[in-house]
């Protein structure tokens, strides 16, 4: 796709990491004129400046509101020919939604053109809440650990245990406990902090 | 009774009904089992509700008649068996434009007329001064906020579309914007105009209800297709809305209820200001003086509940007058049909009332007639609309 073929695109963002990953696959797809909003002090102001064509927003974004007011009450910018794909087009509308994306078509674009970018930014967006999750996962794995290490200090102090030791006690009581270690740990802090 | 509800809404006062009907239990008391979603924007809301992720939504009055008639977006009829609230908004300006208004009126600063005739003196001062126009701030296109700003300033000659700016703004962006100058005034609901005068940087000139004595401002909102398939869970929604609204007027409840509302989780902000809001009675100046309205916010008292057709026909005749649809029989039907005052008798079960609703009590032009709306739009000498 030639760069005077490839329509200007604009993503409304607040978050750097799932921009950046739009913005990224977008490239990869080939549409090279793409602009990363993220200051919504002066949303409209840049949108008017860069004149795009399609408008991407993260649906969490308050500003969408906005976005409609300057489709429907503005005369200073062309007016939308649709938005989502098309009405009759209710499955993409609600894939879009359900991943938290909303595009907006500004000028007089295809139907057939913006229909690959949606489902790119959608994809795209499923694939960054399975990172999101996934960060979530170690961040709480991090946790545990450091709340492990709480609790194996706790132990070696009051039973006189080497850490080895304290760590198959853990390891052991969670078992016959049929509970995850970090809980186990969690409750003799609790406990120790009680006590004190 | 079936499967569990989910509801969006924006965290404000006017969802009052809903959220005490959830969370005080009215909703379970008649079988429903409810998720209340909170929203960030009224474009979600909107979708949400039209592709059925929501099966009901707190809603402007407005968006609900505009998702009918596919006016800006998809075109999805909705069913308003409910009234979340009357009134409930208020236009704030920052300390400048009130000193500048102040300068100019000519009568009692509560008095719509009276402040619009000093804005229109202002905006010709400025105008001559090359100043830039005024800023206001409102919520959505299709809101109340746009249309009590303009029917407001048109009163003195004021064109919105041509002697000031008007923007929409994210309510939690409001005060902010005033704050930095962004905007010189809004016009929003609860809280945001309390707490733009406890921060010292607005006076409240109008209460919402001193421009139009009762005006629709939020509907419970569903889609009319699964009001059709569902009509005893809309009957048993309605009813428990009904009861939560009672239990929020009941003066022995304010606390309690405010309580309810002020939760992180749904609308998060002090129990204070929404005890003010509820009760009506606002410190309008950084000064610390006090007005209190009677009618400030109608949550469930004198018939707010009940969806009243006439003020459906009101709202569809702003969007002709500001030019955002053009005016046909079939779309002044359309309008009046989305408020549904037979579905919310049919759940009380009781007769239409034998008395018509007490009207809209605009302070400028004649009594609005639904039968005539071409005779409104011709008492203006500003709008948009084309014969």
């Amino acid at each position: 796709m030639s760069a005077e073929q490839s329509p200007k695109i604009v993503i409304v963002d607040e978050s750097p990491i799932r921009a950046a990953i739009l913005e990224e696959g977008l490239r990869e797809a080939g549409f090279t004129q793409v602009v990363h909003i993220r200051e919504m002090q002066s949303l409209l102001a840049r949108i008017y400046a860069v004149d795009p064509e399609i408008i991407l927003i993260d649906l969490e974004n308050p500003s969408r509101d906005v976005l409609e007011a300057m489709f429907q009450v503005s005369r200073a910018v062309k007016r939308p020919i649709a938005m989502f794909v098309d009405q009759s087009d209710s499955a993409s509308i609600q894939a879009s939604v359900e991943a938290g994306v909303s595009a907006y078509i500004v000028d007089g674009l295809k139907k057939e053109r913006i229909k690959p970018i949606l489902d790119l930014c959608v994809s795209r967006f499923n694939a960054f809440a399975k990172l999101q999750e996934e960060l979530e996962r170690t961040k709480s794995q991090l946790e545990d650990r450091k709340i492990i290490e709480k609790a194996k200090g706790i132990l070696m102090k009051v039973k006189g245990l080497t850490e080895d030791e304290a760590y198959v006690l853990l390891r052991s009581t969670a078992m016959r406990e049929k509970k995850k270690i970090g809980e186990i740990a969690q409750s003799i802090i609790t406990a120790s902090e009680m006590l004190k | 009774m079936t499967a569990p509800l989910r509801i969006g809404f924006i965290p404000l006062v006017d969802a009052a009904a809903l959220i005490v009907a959830v969370d005080k239990g009215f909703a379970a008391a008649e079988g429903l089992e409810v998720e209340l979603v909170r929203e960030v924007s009224w474009s979600n809301v909107r979708d949400k509700l039209n592709i059925g992720l929501f099966d009901a939504a707190h809603l402007l009055a407005p968006v609900a008649i505009a998702s009918s008639l596919g006016l800006g977006h998809v075109k999805v009829p909705i069913a308003a068996p409910f009234n979340l609230g009357v009134n409930g908004n208020a236009i704030t300006v920052s300390p400048t434009l009130h000193a500048a208004l102040m300068e100019e009126i000519d009568g009692d600063r509560f008095d719509p007329l009276a402040t619009a005739k000093a804005l229109a003196k202002v905006v010709t001062k400025r105008r001559k001064a090359g100043a830039d126009p005024l800023t206001f701030g409102m919520t959505f296109p299709f809101s109340t906020h746009n249309y009590q700003l303009r029917f407001w300033m048109a009163a003195a000659g004021v064109d919105p579309d041509e002697d000031v700016r008007l923007v929409v703004l994210p309510p939690p962006f409001m005060v902010d914007s005033l704050r930095n100058g962004h905007v010189d005034a809004f016009c929003v609901g609860a809280p945001w105009n309390s707490i733009a005068v406890d921060l010292g940087i607005g006076h409240i000139l109008h209460f919402s209800s001193d421009i139009l004595a009762r005006a629709a401002e939020k509907v419970l909102a569903l889609r009319q297709v699964w009001a059709d398939k569902h009509p005893d869970v809309v009957a048993a929604l309605v009813r428990a809305a009904v009861k939560a609204a009672a239990f929020i007027e009941e003066p022995a409840n304010l606390t309690e209820a405010a309580q309810i509302l002020a939760q992180p989780e749904r609308i998060g902000v002090d129990v204070e200001v929404i005890r003010r809001t509820l009760v009506g009675r606002l410190k309008i100046s950084p000064d610390g003086t006090f007005r209190e309205s009677g009618r400030y916010l109608l949550v469930g008292r004198e018939g707010a509940g009940r969806p009243d057709p006439v003020q459906a026909a009101w709202l569809y005749a702003q969007m002709v007058r500001w030019g955002q649809t053009a005016l046909t029989p079939d779309g002044v039907k359309t309008a009046m049909a989305v408020f549904r005052p037979d579905l919310y008798d049919a759940a009380v079960g009781r007769r239409p009332p034998d008395e018509a609703p007490a009207g809209l009590g605009a302070f400028a032009g004649p009594v609005f007639d639904p039968g005539n709306i071409l005779g409104h739009l011709k008492a203006f000498d500003v709008g948009r609309w084309k014969a």
